[in-house]
């Protein structure tokens, strides 16, 4: 066997193996979890302050254990991830609409740039209270904080594609007996469809964000009021609590998230969307 | 024989915003008879796509008349097939689905033709792959289906080979005379490379440095079927590729000049 025979087996070093780079990752998370609990344990981290891993960790089993009434966990998740679907579609639909609309009339973009750039200038978390008070504690006022959010992603994203869309594909399909409505459904959208899918994570982990901190600064259900009802009790476990559930829910999205994205972009690197 | 594309007194003035207007070409007279391959060369920036793009009806003429196969051209033309310099394939959409478009665009989708016009550019193996997946001298194959696929009489071309290497475009250009080659279709070629106008046409047209005008025609009378890669040895060729590079080399110079004074 000699080193230019294609067929012999290479063996792969074991860095740049799945399951060991697996393995290290969930070290270095133990590690940290760990260290966490040792130090809580000592009383180098202050209980009051910090919690302990296995403080939260007993706390998020015993609300999953509380069944599924109006005040339990899974009712407060049920809420948020509402708040993050609805405020993501509308924001979403608004955003290609408008987008669309403005990349296609330059007077119409050019009258409304200043407003929104006026806006989008605007750090959005701190309409949270104004949406409170115009829309009432209930799910209106998150959805709305996540629509804002979610928007102007999917607004820049949509215009930028379509105003920037490649003249010549254009040209190209009126030139092959395309009318109006082909060059629109045939070359525009999908062009901005494949911005918004690349858009995708991004808003969503916005709608989701948005919900959490609008529920937080008012609301009477959601993780984001879990976490303030815990805070206001001083109970530290409590709101470590809720960060955890809010972090592996954020993280089952995006993966979920991530496959929709190679489902919508089979052209670019391999087939079919 | 009646002229299948025919020019005359055209100009075109670009007007781009919030810079200076400029004459691309001016008051070109041009008649091309049906059935023949006419290509035009000149120096980059002497307005040859855009006459391509005026007798396609991309873009209005500000003055002049331009008239396609009998009729007066006001307005974006489906009637002839328009091979574009880049790549025009949609990308979202496979090979098979991007040479259909122009059928469905029309309202009856016909796939055997589909697959027959694939089969015949040697696209078959490659039928559901998106573009990204193919070389460039393939996509080039599928937009030649995708143009010929409803059989237009007029074949307007804007420098189609120019970024492919040489081998891959001297195969492009056999395969193109052979697709050519007993359909009766005029063609309209441009090109800024003078062998590759010689070796495929029946005429070409030299223009000067812009704004473009017509500098002088030459008559190619090499001839057919021909092999482009053999052809530029034969000593007709050599005699017309001296003749017209005497009018060319002037113009690219004059061409020249000019950019770097630009710059």
């Amino acid at each position: 066997m000699t080193a230019l025979d294609l067929s012999a087996p290479v063996p792969v070093p074991i860095t740049k193996r799945g399951w060991f780079i697996r393995l290290v990752q969930l070290g270095v998370i133990a590690f940290f979890v760990v260290a966490w609990e040792v130090l809580g344990q000592l009383g180098v981290l202050d209980k009051f302050y910090y919690s302990r891993p296995s403080l939260f960790i007993a706390r998020i089993a015993q609300w999953f254990g509380e069944g599924l009434g109006p005040t339990s966990i899974w009712n407060d998740m049920r809420v948020t991830l509402l708040e993050t679907v609805l405020g993501f579609v509308i924001g979403t639909l608004l955003g290609v609409t408008i987008g669309y609309a403005f990349a296609r009339n330059q007077l119409l973009g050019q009258a409304f740039d200043p407003l929104l750039s006026m806006f989008n200038a605007i750090p959005r978390l701190v309409l949270a209270p104004v949406f409170i008070l115009a829309f009432g504690i209930d799910l209106a006022s998150k959805v709305a904080l996540g629509v804002t959010l979610v928007f102007f992603i999917v607004f820049f994203a949509t215009f930028t594609a379509v105003r920037d869309v490649d003249q010549t594909l254009v040209d190209n399909v009126r030139v092959l007996g395309a009318r109006r409505r082909d060059v629109t459904f045939e070359v525009l959208l999908p062009a901005a469809f494949s911005a918004i899918v690349a858009s995708l994570r991004t808003s969503a982990g916005f709608a989701f964000a948005g919900a959490v901190v609008a529920e937080y600064i008012g609301s009477n259900a959601g993780l984001g009021r879990r976490i303030a009802t815990a805070e206001a009790f001083f109970d530290s476990t409590g709101v470590f609590g809720g960060i955890v559930v809010i972090a592996v829910l954020a993280l089952i999205l995006d993966f979920a998230l991530q496959w929709v994205e190679g489902a919508f972009s089979r052209w670019k690197p391999r087939r079919e969307h | 024989m009646a002229a299948a594309i025919s020019l005359h007194g055209v100009s075109k003035v670009y007007r781009p915003p919030r810079k200076r207007p400029y004459l691309a070409i001016e008051r070109i007279e041009l008649d091309i008879p049906s059935g023949r391959f006419v290509s035009v060369v000149g120096p980059s920036g002497c307005g040859k796509s855009t006459l391509l793009s005026l007798v396609a009806g991309l873009i209005p003429a500000t003055t002049g008349e331009v008239t396609l196969n009998g009729t007066r051209v006001a307005g974006i033309r489906t009637d002839v097939g328009f091979i574009f310099q880049r790549d025009a394939l949609l990308p979202w959409r496979t090979v098979r689905e991007n040479v259909a478009l122009p059928l469905r665009f029309r309202g009856h989708g016909d796939a055997d033709r589909v697959r027959e016009w694939i089969a015949r550019v040697g696209l078959a193996p490659f039928i559901d792959n998106y573009p990204h997946e193919l070389s460039g001298g393939m996509r080039k194959r599928a937009q030649l289906a995708q143009s010929l696929v409803v059989d237009p009489a007029t074949l307007l071309m804007d420098e189609p080979f120019s970024a492919l290497d040489v081998q891959t475009r001297n195969l492009m250009e056999n395969e193109l005379l052979n697709l050519w080659g007993a359909s009766g279709k005029t063609v309209l070629f441009i090109t800024h490379d003078l062998e590759e106008a010689i070796a495929l046409s029946d005429e070409i047209v030299v223009m000067t440095a812009g704004p473009g005008t017509i500098k002088a025609r030459y008559p190619v009378d090499l001839p057919r079927p021909r092999n482009v890669t053999e052809i530029r040895f034969a000593p007709e060729f050599v005699a017309i590729y001296e003749r017209a590079w005497a009018d060319l080399r002037d113009e690219v110079e004059r061409s020249y000049k000019r950019s770097l004074e630009a710059s």
